[in-house]
């Protein structure tokens, strides 16, 4: 937005070093500048140590997990011990969890996306009935937590008989609310209006502007959705805990709080041989993190600048 | 309720006189069959949710069966008036208390610090912070346990002078809060982080060029100029705190699973509202009294969207509005 409105400059190197001056300067001084870096550099060992430990704990058997250095490495081979022994709980359900989490993100995913994209759409650019209260009402859903809705969606689900079926989780988590409107600011202050106009003119219905005007100019828009809509559906805990009662049909994090509540991992005291220490229910952790980090790293820039942006500036 | 939108700059939006006109149309125009979906959405699962609660709020479950509008007020005295309910609350507003602050404070601190320079140092630490939004729900509590665990932590340096040896000299019950706290931050802080970010990097930069041409240091152009500028997003960011932190669930409810089962009772199973709603609901069986806890719950998020947004005036997308 602002990027780029930097005054003229000559040649590159006055323009670094103005760049320099304007944005950095010197103004924060040496004990500053060392207190910032001490700071910051404290707060990434507190957001960034646990994330590593996760990732070294499944190489690990708990003896080295307690005695060696923290950040040390086990060996790999240990890494497949702890797959199989997850595999052995259950006979393998954890793949059959893994495969419903990607089944339920993505059929939510999908869901939400074609609902929100043309509502949101269709409510920045023309006027259908009920625009304010639908504009009203989404505001109102959207900054309300869902997991003040989770009982009476449950108690609604069971009402249609739908509670223990995928269904019942994907429905409520693809109403997306907060896509909408962010679709609605998106298409409202980012659409060239001439450019619909030219399109209209030229004979183009209102499904076409879609479809080659707006989804095409919307790529912004659509990774920060995709973004926000996949990591809120992997982690969904509360209201599938709520609405899946069968082993078979939990997600990932349901399941692995079956893990962690049925076997001894974590309460050595409990006498049962299920072979699910700290490296096997670390790796289980692992396996849930993955894909979501995965996608963080790639949609960074989707948060930090563009169409969430524009949402709350006035 | 009147929550002020305004048509989107430049929109096609009609004029009043062109909505009454439009309003005689009969034949579903194009945007109303592009909202339509949506609206069903909304409806099944944004309102039918909170009218049907309010039913059952006044239903008897006496019998197994719901009896609608049998029960009067009853469900809610018995919810709001349960030995459990207070201590609930009391719970809740401690972890709120401390967590509130702390989450407005650092985040905004934190975001201030890095915008203060630009570099590689800066972008790798945003991402540091950024990427824990990847652990959520039980994977955070998970982690969480492996932290507070003085055997195994990588901060277990920090526990001995605390005399802390055994995980549970760690989860006390008077701990909780504090511990929601960081885990709380842990996982959301990145997030808001990277959007704080993003709105100070939308400020002008002739404004804070002029600060420096007027002598203002990092600290005072911080403080004086880019605060106020993104104080719409730090009130946002308070208000949305509020009102996801009051709904706590999963962390009680995982740390007390895993603790119960070790036979150590130090987590309550109905330690947050939301967790009593539950026990009401699926241990009791009290359909009644489980709604009327929601719509409580329902009611206090309701009341903070709508500060949000009567307050703030955030959500317009006009520039002339109000």
């Amino acid at each position: 937005m602002i990027r780029g409105t930097l005054s003229p400059s000559p040649t590159l190197w006055a323009r670094r070093g103005y760049r320099r001056l304007m944005s950095t300067g010197n103004s924060l001084g040496p004990v500053g500048t060392l207190l910032r870096f001490f700071a910051l550099l404290l707060c990434g060992i507190f957001f960034g140590l646990p994330l590593i430990w996760l990732i070294l704990a499944p190489t690990k058997t708990d003896v080295q997990l307690t005695q060696n250095f923290p950040l040390s490495f086990g060996s790999l081979s240990k890494l497949g011990e702890d797959w199989q022994h997850l595999l052995s709980f259950d006979n393998g359900v954890i793949i059959q969890w893994s495969i419903n989490s990607v089944l339920y993100a993505l059929a939510t995913l999908i869901l939400a996306l074609v609902v929100s994209l043309p509502a949101g759409y269709a409510l920045a650019t023309s006027n259908p009935r009920g625009r304010r209260i639908i504009l009203s009402l989404t505001l109102v859903t959207m900054l309300l937590p869902i997991s003040a809705l989770v009982l009476p969606l449950f108690l609604e689900m069971n009402l249609v008989q739908l509670v223990n079926t995928p269904w019942s989780v994907i429905l409520p988590t693809a109403f997306f609310p907060f896509g909408v409107y962010l679709a609605f600011i998106y298409y409202a202050v980012s659409l060239p209006k001439d450019l619909l106009a030219a399109a209209r003119i030229d004979g183009a219905n209102e499904l076409q502007l879609f479809w080659h005007v707006g989804l095409p100019l919307s790529r912004p828009l659509l990774g920060l959705l995709v973004f926000l809509n996949f990591t809120a559906t992997w982690n969904n805990y509360f209201l599938p805990f709520v609405m899946l009662q069968d082993e078979s049909v939990y997600n990932l994090p349901v399941g692995l709080q079956a893990l962690i509540a049925g076997t001894p991992a974590l309460h050595p005291t409990t006498s049962t041989n299920i072979p699910i220490h700290r490296a096997e229910l670390a790796l289980a952790g692992v396996l849930m993190v993955l894909p979501v980090a995965i996608v963080f790293l790639f949609s960074q820039r989707f948060v930090t600048s563009g169409a969430l942006t524009g949402s709350i500036k006035d | 309720m009147n929550i002020p939108i305004s048509s989107p700059a430049n929109s096609s939006a009609p004029s009043k006189g062109e909505t009454r006109s439009r309003r005689r149309r009969f034949f579903p125009t194009a945007a109303d069959i592009f909202v339509l979906p949506y609206v069903l959405f909304l409806l099944a699962f944004g309102i039918l949710p909170g009218i049907y609660a309010l039913v059952l709020s006044f239903s008897s479950f006496a019998n197994g069966t719901p009896q609608y509008f049998a029960a009067g007020l009853q469900n809610f005295v018995t919810a709001f008036t349960d030995f459990r309910f207070g201590t609930a609350f009391v719970n809740v507003f401690q972890f709120l208390i401390i967590s509130v602050p702390f989450g407005v404070i650092g985040v905004t601190a934190i975001a201030l610090l890095l915008h203060a320079r630009t570099g590689w140092f800066t972008h790798v630490m945003r991402t540091i912070y950024f990427l824990p939004g990847a652990v959520a729900g039980p994977t955070v509590v998970l982690l969480a346990l492996f932290m507070c665990d003085p055997q195994v932590s990588p901060f277990r340096g920090l526990f001995a002078p605390l005399h802390m040896q055994q995980i549970v000299d760690v989860i006390q019950p008077g701990h909780l809060p504090l511990l929601f706290t960081l885990l709380g931050f842990f996982v959301g802080a990145g997030g808001w982080i990277a959007i704080l970010y993003g709105g100070l990097q939308g400020i002008q930069r002739e404004l804070l060029e002029a600060a420096i041409i007027d002598g203002a240091n990092a600290w005072q152009s911080a403080i004086s100029i880019k605060l106020p500028l993104i104080r719409r997003y730090v009130i946002y960011l308070f208000i949305l705190t509020f009102a996801g932190n009051v709904q706590i669930f999963t962390e009680p409810q995982i740390i007390g699973v895993s603790f119960s089962y070790a036979g150590i009772s130090t987590v309550s199973p109905t330690w947050s509202p939301n967790q009593l709603s539950y026990a009401f609901a699926f241990t009791i069986g009290n359909f009644g009294a489980a709604a009327a806890i929601s719509l409580l719950m329902v009611a206090i998020g309701l009341a903070g969207a709508t500060l949000i947004i009567r307050a703030t005036g955030f959500f317009r997308t006009d520039a002339t509005a109000g």
